[in-house]
């Protein structure tokens, strides 16, 4: 057999019931990778399972529920050192001799901190606050605090706030994207809804299409090890820019658009050539060291006159703590830190599932290193990389973060089913693919109106959250670990998260 | 008055719409109702999806415009046709089959029914148990939308 | 009920407290006796449990007035030695001694209590390149972190002295003798805490140079302003919340030179949406105080009285969630938790009103020094 495809039974099996399949086709029609068709001699829908990718499109659209999609029960022998899983790449890996590729982030097993933390409450000697009858801020700036207090010649405060701010009315803002992995349609809506929720979504490394520029106000602009699409318009676009220095799901490793998704205008916003492989280095290449950071910080700085605050993006390593405090001290305004488990729109898969550490351990190593130096209100701190609910954000900001990205979270509110294919360029949902007849399936005035939804709801959970606590501005939360506790942590997790074991009162 | 508008960007060609329009129009609201309904059986919708040209990206659903100044009503000779509150409305009971109504709409949205004796319509599925258009509350993408446009 | 064999030190458990304050301050400078401020205190007895109680009086100390006093609690007296010899290399000593206090059946667990009255020496000062004030405050952080459990200091300011004690206030008041003292201001505070404090160095009022706090609540940004404050070196060795208000309020005015105004509107902002409808100078004067120091704002319930040279600051939280009324009666300014601990001891008043959520009271010597 061609490929070697012999050793690769479907990983999926489509399940139709035959009593409930009216034929109407439209699996057929809404399927991109070509599962289902008719079969009109024996007037039977059929399923070509070994193109499946479990995305749920066909299981969504079926009028009738007539459809699921199981994980095929076809075992090889027991074995709990090599899982079914295990095996499979090895023969993928034989079979083409390449490295293995995967989307969004690691699906592994690995610990989620957020579940081993839990919040507090006010009981008796400190009153809740409900937030339905009293005002409950949840506003955010992000952006250097430590400016020097000073007088005017009559002794009046200088009030003026010099160091350039992003203003959020929510400690949340969508990751970084690029127009190229996502499509023009998940775009929109992430740039229609940001502008409505007064908080920001981020351009990603593919520079930022003619028609978001109004979205400016709302808009992050990143400047990748790629450059794609930056210019000196753009940079001023935004309300800040940020260096991507790496991503939680691929530290140390580059990317690759590959040429297929180069269409008209991804080459005109990316400023690339047509159908030409877009290919961000590993480093930036003039990058080698901290003080080419600064200097990259300052020339941004430069061009923007001082308007824009600089955000630096790194993935969280094992060294996170000193990093950040190298970035805190290189003049950038914000430092964003994504976790292992963050989102991708394509990694090699083993990068992604075995390099970088959990967000929640990066976080309270950061946080804890910035104010022992004396320098947390140098720059803010922003993470992301798996914030699954408006708890997860509440943790957080405990932790000591001044706001969260979240990617994962906003694909899923467009539509996204986590099938992990996305650089396949074949996505169901319209999100993450170049081709017309799949993008027009993301209807951005749908997808806007379910992000705000979802934000919006986040938000009202936050501040019930906070109003439990006693709390009434989200600044009383930040880094206020006393309202954390640990349970099933052991003495060095609760260390690094700097929090007591639950049961615990001081 | 409020009328079923389709925006052709955001149409797929799924063809839920007529599907559910037919299932709506036989009696039935829900996904079992659906396959007691249209099991077996050659749908005969009344809003239909159009594959236009550009490699088939481009689909257009189409049903009754209820139009102001409707020619159906006008070429109706027995009276089966009639507008009430904006509505074009078919009387079976009236209609004897004669189909010049279904000639003379420009948008071939009156058709024969399944008995081929009389013709039906979109008439928004007011009067059947959804209650409103089936075809715009099943569309997954939001393209098509009932709302009020004021006059057209 | 056994009572605990080792009891937690305050520092070591964190303790949420109701409580009781109150507060009087002679605008004019005329001083009064300590009487009138432990009858006030003592009509609230049961605002507290007699788990903490305590003084604070201004202008107490005028034949020392230029030298800061040490108060200083031995819980073990064999660290006494160690601890002068430490106050001695680093401050010129006036005078030391025991505090005098009257032995009352309330108060039978006390520790050696003594009064140093010190300068820093100029060598060392100068060697230090620290100004003074700051030079005193580091001393006393020293001490109280090497002699932790054992000796601590709990009064360090010019003319300004705290007495108190693991007891309902009003013995307090009576086991310091407090009627032998005359002041221009007085502090007072009776404790409720919801655990068991083991020592007197959690009692209140809580104070650093001149700043003494009495404080009524509890507050929910604890940890937040806490690791905010101990990035400028404020070891919150307590735990406690009027300890991390005193810091606060002692970064703000005296290292960051804002006004107590201005450090009333950082600790207490009014609400953004309060703060749009303002004309725009006001609107821009608030918003940089609640962005530069936004880790400084104090969530949950608070009311405080602030003593510091020549003024006093009262201050309730921004939701107004504790309760707190001032009166006037010619040149005398009333504070307290409740309006009748004021009447009981001025009868006929001026004025009293309710501040405000958030709304800072301050008032000062009509002359410096009168």
């Amino acid at each position: 057999m061609e490929n070697g495809k012999i050793y690769l039974s479907p990983e999926y099996e489509v399940v139709r019931s035959d009593e409930k399949c009216i034929r109407c086709r439209v699996c057929e029609r809404q399927c991109a990778d070509d599962v289902h068709y008719y079969d009109a001699d024996a007037d039977r829908m059929c399923a070509l399972d070994e193109n499946c990718v479990n995305c749920h499109r066909c299981v969504s659209v079926c009028p009738t529920h007539a459809l699921k999609i199981k994980v095929s029960e076809n075992r090889f022998r027991e074995n709990d050192n090599w899982s079914d899983t295990k095996v499979r790449e090895v023969y993928l890996q034989a079979n083409s001799g390449g490295v293995m590729l995967g989307a969004m982030g690691t699906p592994l097993k690995y610990p989620t901190y957020w579940d081993k933390i839990l919040i507090n409450a006010s009981q008796v000697t400190n009153p809740s606050i409900d937030p339905l009858r009293e005002p409950m801020e949840t506003r955010t700036f992000l952006g250097k605090k430590n400016q020097k207090t000073v007088r005017d010649a009559d002794g009046r405060l200088v009030t003026k706030f010099t160091s350039p701010q992003i203003e959020l009315d929510a400690p949340i803002m969508f990751s970084a994207m690029s127009y190229g992995s996502i499509s023009y349609n998940a775009h929109a809506s992430l740039a229609r809804a940001a502008t409505e929720l007064g908080i920001c979504y981020n351009t990603g490394e593919g520079g930022l299409h003619e028609d978001f520029y109004p979205y400016g106000a709302n808009t992050i602009v990143q400047v990748a090890s790629g450059r794609f699409g930056v210019h000196a318009d753009y940079l001023m676009a935004g309300a800040g820019i940020e260096i991507k220095m790496g991503q939680g799901a691929k530290p140390g490793i580059g990317g690759h658009l590959p040429g297929r998704k180069v269409g008209p205008d991804v080459s005109r916003t990316r400023m690339i050539p047509e159908g030409s492989d877009a290919i961000s280095p590993a480093p930036h290449h003039d990058i080698y060291s901290i003080e080419d950071l600064r200097q990259l910080v300052y020339s941004l700085k430069e061009a923007t006159a001082y308007r824009k605050p600089v955000i630096v993006k790194i993935s969280a390593v094992h060294n996170v703590a000193a990093i950040a405090s190298g970035i805190a001290r290189s003049g950038a305004d914000i430092i964003a830190i994504d976790g292992f488990k963050g989102g991708t729109g394509a990694a090699p898969s083993r990068i992604r599932d075995n390099v970088g550490i959990p967000i929640e351990l990066a976080l309270g190593a950061v946080d804890s290193r910035l104010r022992e130096e004396g320098i947390r209100d140098e720059v803010s701190v922003v993470v992301g990389g798996s914030i699954h609910s408006s708890t997860d954000v509440v943790k957080a900001i405990a932790l000591g973060a001044d706001a969260v990205y979240i990617g994962t979270a906003a694909l899923l509110a467009l539509g996204c089913h986590l099938c992990r294919s996305c650089h396949k360029n074949n996505c169901n949902w319209g999100i993450a693919t170049q081709n017309p007849t799949l993008v027009k399936r993301l209807n951005p005035d749908y997808g806007a109106r379910r992000l705000v939804n979802l934000v919006s709801a986040w938000k009202h959970e936050i501040m019930e959250v906070m109003g439990g606590m006693g709390i009434n501005s989200i600044e009383a939360l930040r880094g206020n670990r006393l309202m954390l506790r640990g349970v099933d942590l052991n003495e060095k997790e609760l260390e690094i998260l700097g929090i007591k074991y639950a049961g615990e009162s001081i | 008055m409020k009328r079923v508008f389709v925006n052709e960007e955001w149409c797929l060609g799924c063809r839920l719409c007529e599907y559910w329009c037919a299932n709506a129009n036989l009696g039935g609201k829900t996904a079992s109702d659906m396959v007691r309904n249209l099991k077996g059986r050659k749908i005969n919708a009344r809003i239909r999806v159009e594959d236009g040209a550009n490699d088939g990206k481009i689909n257009f659903a189409v049903q009754c415009r209820h139009c102001y100044d409707p020619m159906c009503v006008k070429s109706c000779i027995s009276g089966a046709l009639s507008i009430s509150d904006g509505v074009i409305n078919v009387d079976t009971e009236k209609c004897v089959g004669c189909f010049t109504c279904v000639l003379t709409c420009p948008y071939g949205c009156v058709m024969p029914s399944d008995d081929g004796h009389v013709v039906q319509k979109c008439e928004l599925c007011l009067s059947n148990a959804v209650g409103s258009p089936a075809c715009v509350e099943h569309c997954p993408n939001h393209a098509i939308v009932y709302e009020e446009r004021g006059v057209l | 009920m056994i009572p605990l064999r080792h009891p937690p030190l305050e520092g070591q458990i964190r303790i949420p407290s109701g409580c009781a304050i109150s507060g009087v301050f002679h605008k004019d400078g005329k001083t009064e006796s300590g009487r009138r401020i432990i009858d006030s205190i003592a009509l609230m007895h049961d605002r507290s449990n007699g788990l903490g109680g305590g003084f604070a009086g201004y202008g107490i100390y005028p034949e020392y007035k230029e030298l800061y006093a040490l108060h200083i609690f031995y819980l073990d007296q064999n660290v006494k030695q160690d601890c002068e010899e430490f106050i001695r290399e680093h401050f010129d000593l006036a005078n030391a001694g025991e505090i005098k206090t009257r032995n009352i059946a309330e108060i039978r667990d006390a520790p050696k209590i003594w009064r140093y009255f010190i300068f820093p020496h100029a060598y060392k000062l100068d060697s230090s390149e620290l100004d003074e004030r700051e030079y005193v405050a580091e001393c006393v952080f020293a001490i109280n972190r090497r002699f932790e459990g054992k000796a601590a200091v709990f009064s360090s300011g010019k003319n300004m002295g705290v007495f108190k004690a693991n007891a309902f206030p009003e013995d307090v008041g009576r086991f310091y003798m407090l009627e032998d003292y005359s002041g221009y201001a007085w502090t007072a505070h009776g404790r409720y805490p919801t655990n068991t404090p083991g020592w007197w160095g959690g009692a209140h009022p809580f104070s650093l140079l001149d700043y003494s706090v009495v404080h009524n609540g509890e507050i929910s940004s604890y940890d937040a302003n806490r690791r905010n404050v101990e990035m400028f070196g404020y070891d919150c060795k307590l735990r406690t919340d009027t300890e991390v208000i005193t810091y606060i309020f002692d970064y703000l005015t005296r290292r960051e030179g804002l006004t107590f105004e201005e450090a009333s509107a950082v600790v207490a902002a009014p609400f953004w949406s309060t703060i749009e409808l303002m004309p725009d100078d006001e609107k821009e004067f608030y918003t940089y105080l609640r962005k530069r120091y936004h880790a400084l704002l104090i969530n949950g319930p608070f009311s405080i009285i602030l003593g510091f040279t020549g003024g006093m600051l009262v201050l309730g939280d921004r939701l107004k969630l504790r309760s707190m009324v001032v009166a006037e009666h010619g040149d005398t300014f009333y504070a307290a938790s409740e309006e009748s601990a004021i009447r009981l001891i001025q009868p006929e008043l001026d004025r009293t009103w309710a501040p405000d959520a958030g709304e800072a009271i301050i008032v000062k010597l009509y002359k410096e020094g009168e």
